[in-house]
């Protein structure tokens, strides 16, 4: 007896926490989304997304079929995040629209080391570089990782064993 | 235009998903026989899926080809971004200009080499994962979803058609995803195929004036590209492999 009402007492906790609004700072923030809403609900595309993409994905490269709309460019016309200066960001910045959830749900997705993640004509380059921390030199220097390994130039060979 | 059951599970699976996605492009065809296809309701030809009916290939006059023009590869590495990064050793190179020189004359012929899109590919045979494959229409691609980069299609390539991406991407096109870790060649702009267009190096070819590549459709009789092959000789790289590749040379 003394359980039920412990349980129902934190349900209704809860409950009131809920109706007042209050958002625990641990759920991810998602960037808002411009465009049309998806008419079978967020829900729904949360749950799918993936089934959705890899279904076309096949779609598209075997079979040839370029009429499909669970395509991760036609995601990004509606889902481009942007950082506080107003620039869109890529995969490679916590504030992407994909990586606020999946770094939430601890899921790595490898979609961006070959797909673009933003809309076509962003310079990812400089997006990229924007959102890597900068990093300290050896002579003093600082400037971004990327700018580092352009300046580097391709990594050394390994001399050849025998 | 079919409509499968769908597949997926939870509260949305009621919504028929080929109807959902399709919405707004209402396309009705008809399949009446292996290439020919009866096509309703403001469709077109171009948004027909990659059929049997056709064979993507490629005709190029070595005589046209000047020796000097590299405007092909230039408009293949601009339409696919795979630039590099200026090392020779690990760019990715999807069409090259071969010379070859004839030690006794001396004459040199100039032209491009790209994947030859076989029939009979040995880069498909070899793939351990299934990511190597061939279209229905001819065209041989990497599905960079499955390939795990183990480069045994390179080896291969009597070609040297394929290159591995060594180094991060950014940047790349939405029609041509590309990224480290993969196989890559010449996809003969699949995306513009797929839209009814002709390949990038063949259009880069026309504006210089050369005219020196020709695309079409092998298996139609009337294209430009089957009138030629029957009217003059012409020859495949490497006829000895028997791969019976898709581009073809002439005046080699």
């Amino acid at each position: 007896m003394r359980w039920l009402v412990l349980i129902v007492g934190l349900s209704l906790a809860w409950a009131g926490a809920l109706a007042a609004g209050d958002r625990s700072p641990l759920w991810p923030d998602i960037p808002a989304a411009t465009g049309a809403p998806h008419p079978e609900g967020n829900a729904y595309w949360r749950a799918n997304h993936m089934d959705l993409m890899r279904h076309d994905r096949n779609l598209t490269v075997h079979e040839g079929d370029r009429k499909i709309a669970a395509s991760l460019k036609q995601c990004f016309d509606c889902h481009t995040a942007r950082d506080d200066r107003g620039q869109v960001v890529t995969y490679a910045d916590k504030g992407h629209f994909c990586r606020s959830c999946h770094d939430y749900a601890a899921v790595r997705v490898d979609c961006f080391s070959c797909h673009r993640s933003t809309p076509e004509g962003v310079d990812e380059t400089a997006a990229q570089a924007n959102a890597l921390p900068p990093v300290r030199l050896g002579g003093g220097e600082a400037g971004s990782i990327l700018a580092w390994l352009k300046r580097a130039g391709p990594a050394p060979r390994p001399e050849g064993g025998q | 235009m079919s409509c499968g059951k769908s597949r997926l599970r939870g509260k949305g699976a009621d919504i028929s998903r080929r109807d959902f996605l399709r919405s707004g492009a209402a396309v009705a065809s008809a399949t009446l026989a292996p290439g020919v296809t009866l096509i309703a309701f403001g469709g077109s030809p171009a948004e027909a899926r990659a059929s049997a009916g056709n064979r993507w290939g490629l005709l190029i006059d070595a005589n046209r080809c000047d020796a000097g023009c590299s405007a092909c590869v230039t408009a293949c590495a601009d339409e696919n971004g795979w630039a590099g990064n200026g090392d020779p050793a690990t760019d990715a190179q999807w069409i090259r200009k071969v010379t070859l020189r004839n030690t006794t004359t001396g004459h040199e012929t100039s032209m491009p080499v790209m994947c030859q899109h076989c029939a009979e590919p040995p880069c498909v045979d070899v793939c351990p994962t299934g990511a190597s494959f061939k279209r229905a229409d001819g065209i041989v691609l990497v599905d960079k979803h499955i390939c795990i980069g183990c480069r045994y299609c390179m080896m291969a390539c009597p070609f040297k058609a394929r290159s591995f991406v060594h180094e991060p991407v950014v940047n790349q096109k939405t029609h041509a995803p590309r990224g480290q870790g993969t196989v890559e060649s010449c996809t003969l702009c699949v995306h513009r195929v797929d839209a009814g267009g002709t390949p990038a190096c063949v259009e880069a070819c026309a504006a210089t004036g050369h005219g020196a590549i020709i695309f079409g459709d092998l298996k139609d009789p009337e294209s430009e590209i089957s009138r030629r092959l029957a009217e003059y000789p012409s020859a495949a790289l490497r006829p000895d492999l028997d791969l019976n590749p898709g581009v073809r040379y002439s005046n080699l």
